[in-house]
């Protein structure tokens, strides 16, 4: 470990592996507490028991069970996990310092890469902001497009976490060939719509960048009509198996004050019982208009966590099935609004979706000039992320692998 | 031999090779890569293994999570600077005969994300690269393409003589220096004996 006061090429050569000693906390009145949930002290007392027999692992960042280059180091008790600190940063790709670099529109491929699974859910965060920034209106058309494109994504981003839990799990790879082979059929309607499979670049301000090509919507159809007999089949191999349930019910419980005072949207929240869902909160777009439900989990652990997007699934299904019912005719792009060369008045704007793995949001302030002057992304990866510590200890190691995969992250999100 | 007397030969039921051929065919028909992603294009080379694209046809499938056991590198993604020496030490630790795939903008050359302070301008800088895939993510077809790309250079490398590969040479390196990371940048900024920095003269065509 390296200290604080070290000369300071050895400091930046410790900041950039993380092997510098924290602060030591300051000497005054105690850490205030939050309703219900006391919010832990930074530096923690040294462990009961006998320090000889703590093990000290590094899993990652090239671990085949971590998803992307992601780190944790352990701090072993047997096999219980007794500390786990994340380290992240071995994808940090510049992305908000390059927005503040682009115009507003070169971001949108940008943010296609930040969670690599669902391209078109950050478009419309970020297409989303940047019209409540420059107060851009959205034809009728295109919202249900972004409807169905988004909750497509959601379908693709459930069943890939699913399958990559259960790997994680052992299964060496069954339930996810399935879950891929769903997959490829949500990419071919992709890149029937917009040219690429993963990296849509399809949103733009005031709309989206074409209409369906013939036939879309009918292939949408057929794929929607032949879900619910996948999600049969794929919930007949997992839901009841022995093995999934013992390894995730009781496993990494959430409680739900502490998913509440540590931010945690998204899924992960409401398989705490919190109901709270960007979609029906904000009623951003058109999502007024669709009825569905929202799932709760009861427990919040592992299992209700993998439920919980099985249930979406559904009812993605359910908003799928009612947005091409009503699929209006009309333009796809707001002609007045301006693409290149957007220079928005001076302010700022926060827009907010429920991106398939939680509040994704886009915090944006404009200077009148061509590109932003600040581009702040929230995402909801890494603060799901923050909590690993609290779901994991007490749990065996290979526990905490199944954890991490049931919180479901993109490290080029978690990073950026 | 003689093509047509050893076509002659196959019609007969009579197979014959040579050492050479014998010993690359085995070689580039079960290139065990090794299991590990950096970014996008780490998706994209997970479909590539599912049931659709199916590199198990190509005797690729066996994903194997220890350098150890690896014969093949699929670089799949950006390389940050804080991965970079990471990486170099992976490739280090697989055995020889040991080959590099670049997959995608970011592997090459850091694609859309190079301005940025924090990404490596192209794994080549420290790795020899054998197969570059361009795309962003490239598709699993052109992931299979770079991969067929590399079982013909392999199937060409003679045995014996100055052409021989890498890893029947004793005069050549089979590990590579690892970066270390310095007060501003990676230390060496590249490998010189892998890549040096284009140079450009003003007036002449690169």
């Amino acid at each position: 470990m390296i200290p604080r006061n070290a000369d300071e090429p050895t400091l930046l050569a410790g900041l950039s592996t993380g092997d510098v000693t924290p602060e030591a906390p300051p000497a005054g009145p105690p850490p205030p507490t939050g309703p219900g949930y006391e919010v832990r002290p930074r530096a923690r007392a040294p462990l009961p028991g006998d320090a000889d027999e703590w093990l000290e692992v590094s899993v990652g960042p090239h671990h085949p069970s971590t998803h992307g280059v992601f780190r944790m180091d352990v701090v072993l008790e047997g096999e219980r996990v007794r500390r786990l600190k994340p380290v992240f940063g071995y994808l940090h790709r510049n992305h908000e310092k390059l927005a503040e670099q682009t115009s507003y529109l070169g971001s949108i491929p940008y943010t296609d890469r930040l969670d690599y699974f669902c391209s078109l859910t950050n478009n419309w965060a970020y297409v989303l902001t940047v019209e409540k920034l420059a107060g851009i209106p959205v034809p009728e058309r295109a919202e249900y497009l972004r409807v169905i494109t988004a909750e497509l994504t959601r379908i693709l981003n459930h069943l890939c976490l699913i399958g990559f839990l259960t790997h994680d799990m052992g299964t060496m790879g069954t339930p996810l060939m399935y879950a891929f082979r769903e997959r490829e059929k949500v990419l071919d309607l992709f890149e029937a719509l917009t040219g690429a499979r993963m990296m849509c670049n399809y949103f733009r301000f005031g709309g989206c960048r074409c209409d369906l090509p013939p036939g879309w919507v009918e292939g949408v159809q057929r794929f929607v009509e032949g879900l619910p007999r996948f999600l049969d089949e794929f919930e007949a191999l997992l839901s009841t198996n022995e093995i999934l349930l013992a390894r995730t019910v009781g496993i990494g419980v959430l409680p739900p004050a502490l998913a509440v005072n540590a931010g945690i949207t998204g899924p992960m929240l409401r398989a705490s019982g919190v109901n709270y869902d960007v979609r029906k909160v904000d009623r951003y777009g058109i999502y007024d208009r669709f009825r569905f439900r929202v799932p709760l989990g009861e427990h919040g652990d592992t299992y209700d966590r993998y439920m919980v997007r099985l249930l979406e699934i559904r009812e993605s299904r359910e908003i799928l099935l009612q947005a091409l019912r009503d699929l209006p005719p009309g333009p796809v792009l707001n002609p007045q609004a301006k693409q290149r060369g957007l220079r928005p008045r001076p302010g700022e704007a926060y827009g907010r979706i429920e991106a398939p793995k939680g509040e994704l949001g886009f915090y944006l302030i404009s200077d009148g000039g061509p590109n932003p002057y600040r581009y702040r992304v929230r995402p909801p990866s890494l603060i799901n992320l923050t909590i690993l510590e609290d779901l994991c200890l007490g749990h065996t190691l290979a526990d905490a692998v199944v954890i991490l995969g049931s919180v479901d992250i993109v490290m080029g999100e978690v990073d950026r | 031999m003689d093509e047509g007397l050893r076509s002659e030969l196959s019609k007969q039921g009579v197979f014959t090779t040579t050492l050479q051929e014998l010993s690359n065919w085995s070689r580039r028909n079960s290139m065990w890569p090794l299991n590990f992603g950096l970014a996008c294009c780490a998706i994209e080379m997970i479909a590539a293994s599912m049931a659709r694209f199916d590199i198990a046809r190509f005797g690729a499938e066996v994903f194997r999570p220890s350098p150890r056991q690896a014969d093949l590198m699929i670089v799949a993604g950006t390389v940050t600077k804080k991965m970079a020496p990471l990486v170099v030490r992976l490739y280090n630790q697989m055995p020889e005969p040991k080959y590099v795939i670049a997959m995608g903008a970011c592997a090459i050359s850091g694609g859309p994300f190079k301005q940025g302070y924090n990404v490596l301008k192209g794994i080549d800088r420290y790795l020899p690269v054998d197969i570059h895939i361009p795309g962003c993510p490239p598709r699993p077809e052109a992931l299979l393409h770079g991969l067929i790309e590399l079982q013909k250079k392999i199937a060409a490398q003679p045995l014996t003589g100055e052409e021989r590969p890498r890893h029947l040479r004793t005069d050549a390196p089979g590990e590579f220096p690892v970066p270390a990371y310095g007060p501003y940048d990676l230390q060496p900024p590249h490998n010189p004996d892998l890549w040096r920095p284009p140079v450009v003269v003003r007036g002449q065509p690169a």
